[in-house]
């Protein structure tokens, strides 16, 4: 049966030639897909490490204090971190910021002394939930030994528009990736099942006769299968091994100006993933593009 | 052997059989004649079991082949080899290959096929072109191919579907001598025709079919229209 799938494919000629190529563009497509699916999810995460809640505490919290709310704060199940900046880290922070503003420092330096707060910056691992977070730390007093809370401020209020609707986006630009990770998998699969469905129809007098000597459905429907498995692991490797040069000079044009991701790390990184996605996905494509498209030839 | 119980086969409004009743026996030679249209085809398919009556039954030894399942056609199409009036050999099998696969898809073993292809190319004089594709082949030659390969698996009944239609006159000749040469080994064979050369030729049971009817049932061989 594989000996007669691989003559089958072997004199199939243009037409084995044409439904290699139609399935090269699928794969492709969909080899595209996964690229354009971890530069969306770079893009999205490099967002979102951008944007934080800061929880500022008074001049006289000890650290102690402070450190024992973060310990409270990462027990949180929605935090993925928080960091610590003491009083002195955030001066220096400051001075380093405005070194060139020397009316800025002169006036730091007047009043003698550290005006700045030690603070927590947290990061949640979902923008959509900053707010249930802040809502747990705002019932949740945290007190000095004096019984005054150490809490100054949390500068969440002036930033919930901008988490809202950065949470928003990205649900929606996740939604839509998806929808076109689909609409373009699909079309391209269609467009491969169509194409194989084309080379079977030119051998639908050859299938007519096979019935009529007595071939068994099996026998029929093996070479067949065997060609569009063949088919698709063709086209897979020539997408795979066609990626090399390409994702090579995409990565070195674009990743400075795609905020470091760099397509061809990707590519070395992820290629026993993306070797199996393609390949397998050449491989399922050819078998049931085959069996669906001569199961019509087998009636009767 | 075969036997057609008050067989209709209706495709919409056309009746292109009605009420057939017909019988044929082990090792007869039954020429089936008729204008285009009369149904001669259509009794094959129904033999076939391509189509299904609409009324009546098709009956093969004791087998009815209206019951049969799908899954169990292919066994029953072993025991009829079929040629048709344009061959239907696979383009890009060779002569061979040809006669070879019917075997294969008969689940014979690689060494029966060896041993047996060649034996049958040398039965219908093609032994010398074993390896040339049909496309290099004449239409002769061609419709030989296709009877090696209709007697390849030894069926108890070869039905061909106006064999000589496509050939010219020496080929048709040799052609009627291959099967009256079959039949003579004694495998039935069943031919339609509108050809009075072959019939004459023949000279057996001619069934002659007028539109969807048998209008008459000849035993001494004479063609008439």
């Amino acid at each position: 049966m594989v000996g007669a799938g691989w003559k089958n494919f072997a004199r199939g000629g243009a037409v084995s030639v044409a439904t290699v190529i139609v399935m090269t563009v699928t794969l492709a497509i969909i080899g595209s897909l996964i690229f354009l699916s971890a530069l969306l999810t770079f893009t999205l995460d490099s967002i979102r490490d951008k944007v934080g809640v800061s929880v500022y505490f008074v001049t006289t919290a000890s650290p102690n204090e402070i450190f024992a709310l973060k310990d409270k704060i990462m027990q949180l199940p929605q935090v993925a971190e928080v960091a610590y900046t003491s009083r002195e880290q955030a001066l220096e922070d400051f001075r380093t910021r405005h070194a060139n503003d020397q009316l800025t420092l002169q006036a730091l330096d007047e009043l003698g002394e550290n005006p700045l707060d030690a603070s927590l910056e947290i990061k949640a691992k979902d923008p959509a939930q900053y707010e249930s977070i802040v809502s747990t730390l705002s019932t949740t007093p945290a007190l000095s030994v004096s019984g005054s809370s150490i809490i100054d401020r949390i500068n969440y209020e002036q930033n919930k528009d901008a988490i809202n609707r950065l949470s928003k986006a990205i649900t929606a630009v996740r939604e839509i990736g998806l929808a076109v990770v689909i609409i373009f998998a699909l079309a391209s699969i269609l467009i491969a099942f169509a194409t194989i469905r084309l080379a079977i129809y030119t051998a639908k007098e050859e299938i007519g006769v096979m019935r009529l000597v007595g071939a068994s459905n099996a026998y029929i429907r093996g070479p067949f299968i065997v060609a569009g498995v063949v088919t698709g692991a063709l086209a897979a490797l020539v997408v795979i091994i066609g990626m090399f040069p390409l994702m090579w000079y995409a990565g070195h044009k674009t990743a400075s100006w795609l905020g470091g991701f760099n397509f061809f790390s990707y590519y070395t990184e992820n290629f026993v993933f993306i070797f199996m996605v393609l390949f397998v996905s050449g491989i399922f494509l050819g078998g049931a593009a085959s069996i669906l498209a001569i199961r019509r030839y087998l009636k009767v | 052997m075969i036997y057609f119980d008050k067989v209709s086969k209706h495709y919409g409004d056309t009746r292109a059989l009605e009420e057939v009743t017909l019988s044929v026996g082990p090792k007869e030679f039954v020429s089936i004649v008729g204008h285009s249209g009369a149904g001669k085809t259509t009794l094959l398919k129904l033999l076939l079991a391509e189509e299904r009556p609409t009324d009546g039954s098709v009956f093969f030894e004791s087998i009815n082949v209206n019951d049969l399942p799908s899954s169990a056609l292919h066994h029953y199409r072993r025991k009829i080899g079929t040629v048709f009036q344009d061959f239907k050999l696979i383009p890009n099998k060779t002569a061979y290959e040809n006669i070879a696969f019917a075997m294969e898809a008969a689940g014979r073993t690689d060494e029966e096929i060896r041993s047996d292809v060649p034996y049958i190319l040398e039965l219908v004089n093609l032994a010398d072109k074993a390896h040339n594709f049909p496309n290099q082949l004449s239409g002769g030659e061609q419709q030989r191919i296709a009877i090696g390969r209709a007697i390849i698996n030894q069926p108890e009944v070869i039905v061909a579907d106006e064999p000589t239609g496509n050939l010219d006159p020496i080929n048709t000749f040799e052609v009627v001598e291959i099967l009256k040469k079959i039949n003579e080994l004694g495998t039935t064979v069943v031919i339609t025709t509108h050809n009075k050369g072959v019939v004459d030729s023949v000279g057996r049971r001619v069934i002659t079919m007028d539109r969807g009817k048998i209008v008459r049932d000849d035993s001494s061989g004479k063609y008439v229209l």
